[in-house]
């Protein structure tokens, strides 16, 4: 069970917010109510989604303070320490990419001739600015309207009709069109805590002298051009595409590879 | 010099492309978007903001929605188990802007809470507490509008002569929000008519009377405020009410010059329409 440890507590950490979540509604549970765009954390602390704030600002909606705080104290969490982590530990989308990606690689798809690269992983950035754009233009915050993110959520808490089909069109996509297509390449809302987590304190480390050279976490990480120091110097991974999911650290047998802090005092070794 | 030529003229194709497909991915999300917000038959929760603002400001979060579903008043005093809610979370397929709260008085109405749950809850503004508040800043419920009730009479059997007061008990607002209308039947010489007639100055929207509606298909139903009103315009003044008059105290007299004004009136008004 040695390299599934944070695999476990990620999914662990998932279904407990899910079940919070799903509580919140079937049982009137005041834990943490409302969804991922803005809840309330115990009845009191307002969360809310930076992206999906900003992009309900982008309307000209005035927004009220209970969201802008909200926002405030995500932004400031992901920001100051988890980094990416939303992406690995909270959203229920990681579940269903996750699974695509490892069926990819049972199926012997990853290998060249079978991988579409038609997409840059920086397309997401793109979108991530469009999205505010088209919200401007039509008057709805836009990529709320087809976020696989909150209607997985809201399928779970309030049922999900026809929208179970854009999880399996997620589903499909990662698992025979393009590798980590959608976490990894198109989805806004990661872009968004790509940038929010640049300069997070937690930071996967790397140790080059005990590192074999395997390329386990290479093959693994759903973000691997963040691991471009493997095999080559002893510095943490500070890329904020880095969802800090940790499989990387699970599957290395060498210990080359460890959860840190952000080390402020030398800049080139940090 | 060569390859810093090949350079710069890659930098330049990559980002006209990129520039494209993000016009292209602009185009197909806008128009998307746009087509998936145009659902006007749409019944928000009470103090809904008017539609086109409500779909700007809801984050879709579902607050209202677990608040209505778990009052404490929703219980079902037969069987003591709660019941289903009445804001419902638009899903795919529900063909309403998805995420949004919203209602179908057929299925489950608003039963117009004192205490309001769904609405102080509302993070964002889309729900606005001041609008279903009085002047004591309170909560009134009566001051919310769902929607406004409308009456269908050719299928409402009250309008056949059938005595059928059940929209008209069913209510909150009774004998307010709809009366009931005497009305001598001829056919029969000897009965009356007692016509339901709704107030869209005091009617909510809340549905009851659609759930409590005797015929087949009701023939009493809620429609969104905007579908279910006219607008006279403000040119109309009402010559007997002494404070519609004083709109036009100050009004002067103003000649409207059109293609039609040119002939007569009664020449005008005598030409026969071409189709």
């Amino acid at each position: 069970m040695k390299n599934m440890k944070y695999l476990l507590l990620r999914r662990v950490t998932q279904i407990t917010l899910l079940v919070l979540y799903f509580g919140a509604n079937a049982y009137g549970w005041h834990m943490l109510e409302g969804t991922f765009g803005s809840s309330l954390l115990f009845g009191i602390i307002p969360l809310a989604d930076p992206y999906t704030t900003l992009q309900v600002l982008a309307t000209g909606f005035v927004l009220g303070a209970d969201v802008l705080l909200g926002a405030l104290i995500i932004t400031l969490f992901y920001m100051l320490v988890g980094g990416r982590a939303f992406c690995s530990w909270v959203c229920p989308i990681n579940m269903v990419t996750d699974l695509a990606n490892w069926l990819r690689r049972k199926l012997n798809l990853d290998k060249e001739e079978v991988n579409y690269r038609f997409i840059k992983r920086k397309a997401r950035y793109w979108i991530m600015v469009l999205g505010l754009i088209v919200s401007a233009v039509v008057g709805v915050a836009a990529f709320e309207v087809l976020s696989p993110i909150t209607i997985m959520q809201r399928g779970i808490i309030f049922g999900f009709g026809a929208g179970i089909s854009v999880i399996i069109a997620i589903f499909l996509f990662d698992l025979f069109g393009v590798k980590n297509g959608w976490c990894g390449h198109l989805c806004p809302l990661g872009a968004s805590y790509s940038l929010i987590g640049k300069a997070s304190i937690i930071r996967v480390k790397h140790d080059h002298e005990a590192c074999t050279a395997c390329m386990k976490c290479k093959v693994v990480c759903p973000e691997n051009q963040v691991l471009h120091m493997i095999n080559k110097e002893s510095i943490s991974v500070t890329d904020g595409e880095c969802t800090n999911c940790g499989r990387c650290i699970d599957v290395c047998d060498d210990n080359a590879l460890g959860f840190g802090i952000r080390s402020f005092t030398n800049k080139s070794k940090d | 010099m060569a390859n810093s030529d090949n350079n710069r003229r890659k930098f330049m194709a990559t980002t006209l492309q990129s520039v494209g497909l993000t016009a292209l991915g602009g185009l197909l999300w806008s128009g998307y978007s746009d087509e998936v917000k145009a659902s006007p038959l749409v019944l928000r929760p009470p103090g809904a903001l008017p539609e086109e603002d409500f779909l700007k400001a809801c984050i879709k979060c579902g607050l209202c929605a677990e608040a209505c579903v778990n009052r404490e008043s929703n219980i079902d005093r037969e069987t003591g188990k709660q019941r289903p809610g009445t804001l419902q979370m638009a899903k795919g397929g529900d063909h309403r802007m998805i995420g949004t709260p919203f209602f179908t008085p057929l299925d489950v109405p608003c039963y117009m809470c004192d205490d309001i749950p769904c609405v102080p809850v509302c993070p964002s503004g889309a729900l606005d507490q001041l609008s279903v508040s009085n002047e004591k800043g309170e909560l009134d419920i009566d001051k919310s509008r769902m929607g406004l009730a409308v009456v269908h009479k050719e299928s409402c059997i009250a309008f056949w002569g059938i005595q059928c007061d059940a929209c008209y008990r069913a209510c909150p607002l009774l004998d307010e929000a709809i009366s009931l209308q005497y009305q001598k039947n001829e056919r029969t010489g000897k009965h009356a008519f007692l016509l339901p007639v709704v107030h869209s100055d005091v009617c909510t929207g809340c549905g009851l009377c659609e759930k409590a509606c005797v015929t087949e298909e009701p023939a009493i139903f809620i429609l969104p405020i905007e579908q279910s009103t006219g607008k006279a315009g403000s040119h109309y003044v009402k010559g007997w009410d002494i404070k519609d008059q004083e709109r036009v105290r100050e009004a002067k007299e103003i000649k409207t010059k059109t293609e039609r004004s040119e002939k007569e009136a009664a020449d005008y008004l005598n030409v026969e329409v071409e189709y």
